[in-house]
């Protein structure tokens, strides 16, 4: 067959799909132990590609002969000149990262989370290579998106699709992980932009508050996004909770880990205010809802279609996060906390409107993996 | 920084700059140095490894008007 390029989206199917998947990541070291391709059937080589220059005879003993090979880099030439290197070696099905960890890191899989009682229905947006999750709400003909990533052709394009409007787009809390889309979908569809106002003080430019309270309808008045004040991964941080169904917990409360309170560095502050929105607030909802947060940590948490997903009540049984005492609480929020992520100053400064850099400096902004959570 | 060599890498996309650079230095004796030039902004963390691995001696790095120069001495 020889060599054939292969889409972000395709290597989403892959991995989802559970299939043995054999990568050869030739990205140096340092960019491989970051952040890669992961899934609970895949398996990897790194070599960088500078080692491979004249061919591939020394690592042909470690390279299957019986499976799909996908050579990763970051861009994709690197990878081409080392596919190349395969097929002349002998290897047969050679598949290459079409964009590299670059289209790997925007590529968004949208999946069908449920209906909403009175028609329409919710989507999550799983950013697979970076785990950023956005949504997608959708009632008679009307939409509001969530923490919108930079990417926003995905948004658009499925609305165009649906032939349906979207007129509201809002963002949980000032992200410091990723630059929001939120600003560019204001611009490109007319929608109104949502922030909200504790983490919007320094911002540049103009935006409706999320207030605690203050519904916001989509379509069919029935179906209301209420938020709700929960303060601790930033002192805005505000939850939604769609058509009494749905809990958006933005990086408040995750799946498997819950948010960290320092990257605006005030850990010790804000540290108190999580540990009452996860501990009191957010205790005193249903424990029916779905919880959906704006990240995921791992592959593991990814359900069949890839979705991310879990009933509050659930959450409060199995997540370490939500079981600590004090002590231990304070210790895990505050302690020996995962690097931050890359460039998040900037990226803060970007959702603030205080710098626009261009779009080849916010991709480079956004490399790597996000790290906004505690895992306890 | 004086060099022995210059390589301009400019307009290049990955791996180019680093299979040029290489090629460069194998031209190069022990000890010498060579500059390069590059605007690919992955070649930063590339060539401080590939020198690495290679042996040889990233001496100094600079960025100015997007581009970046490297100064690489020759193991």
């Amino acid at each position: 067959m020889g060599m054939k390029l292969i889409s972000a989206k395709e290597v989403t199917e892959k991995v989802l799909s559970n299939k043995a998947l054999f990568i050869l990541d030739v990205r140096n070291e340092d960019a491989f132990s970051d952040w890669k391709i992961e899934g609970e059937q895949v398996e990897h080589l790194n070599v960088p590609y500078f080692d491979l220059i004249d061919g591939v005879d020394e690592i042909v003993d470690q390279l299957p002969k019986d499976r799909d090979i996908l050579v990763v880099c970051a861009k994709q030439g690197s990878s081409e000149m080392v596919g190349e290197h395969l097929v002349d070696a002998g290897f047969e099905d050679v598949f290459v990262l079409e964009g590299g960890m670059k289209s790997w890191s925007e590529y968004l899989n949208p999946v069908k989370i449920g209906d909403l009682k009175d028609g329409g229905s919710i989507y999550q947006f799983v950013r697979i290579g970076k785990g950023c999750l956005s949504y997608f709400i959708e009632s008679n003909g009307e939409v509001i998106v969530v923490d919108s990533t930079r990417t926003v052709d995905a948004y658009t394009d499925f609305a165009k699709e649906r032939n349906v409007t979207i007129k509201h787009v809002l963002d949980t809390h000032l992200h410091a992980d990723h630059i929001s889309g939120g600003r560019l979908l204001q611009d490109r569809t007319g929608a109104t932009y949502y922030l909200p106002p504790k983490d919007a003080e320094e911002v540049q430019f103009d935006y409706e508050p999320l207030i605690e309270g203050k519904d916001i309808s989509v379509g069919n008045t029935k179906v209301k996004a209420e938020p709700l004040y929960t303060p601790g991964h930033t002192i805005g941080s505000t939850s939604l909770i769609v058509d009494d169904q749905y809990l958006l917990t933005g990086d408040i409360l995750f799946v498997e880990s819950i948010g960290r309170p320092d990257l605006a560095g005030k850990a010790g502050v804000w540290a108190d205010d999580l540990r009452n929105t996860l501990y009191d607030k957010y205790k005193e909802l249903s424990h029916d809802l779905i919880v959906l947060p704006a990240h995921f940590g791992s592959v593991s948490e990814l359900g069949d279609q890839g979705q991310v997903q879990a009933k509050l009540g659930d959450l409060y049984e199995e997540n370490a996060g939500l079981n600590m005492d004090e002590k231990e609480f304070r210790r895990a929020v505050s302690e020996n906390l995962p690097p931050q992520p890359n460039a998040y100053q900037e990226i803060r400064q970007t959702n603030m409107g205080k710098i626009n850099p261009n779009d080849e400096d916010q991709r480079e902004m956004e490399i790597g993996p996000n790290r906004c959570a505690i895992h306890g | 920084m004086n060099a022995d060599k210059v390589l301009d890498a400019k307009g290049l996309a990955c791996p180019m700059p680093i299979v040029k650079t290489k090629k460069a230095i194998n031209e190069l004796n022990s000890g010498e140095v060579l500059e390069v030039h590059a605007t690919d902004k992955g070649a930063k963390s590339d060539l401080a490894a590939w020198s690495k691995s290679g042996g040889h001696e990233l001496l100094q790095d600079t960025e100015e008007d997007g581009v970046l120069k490297f100064w690489i001495k020759k193991g």
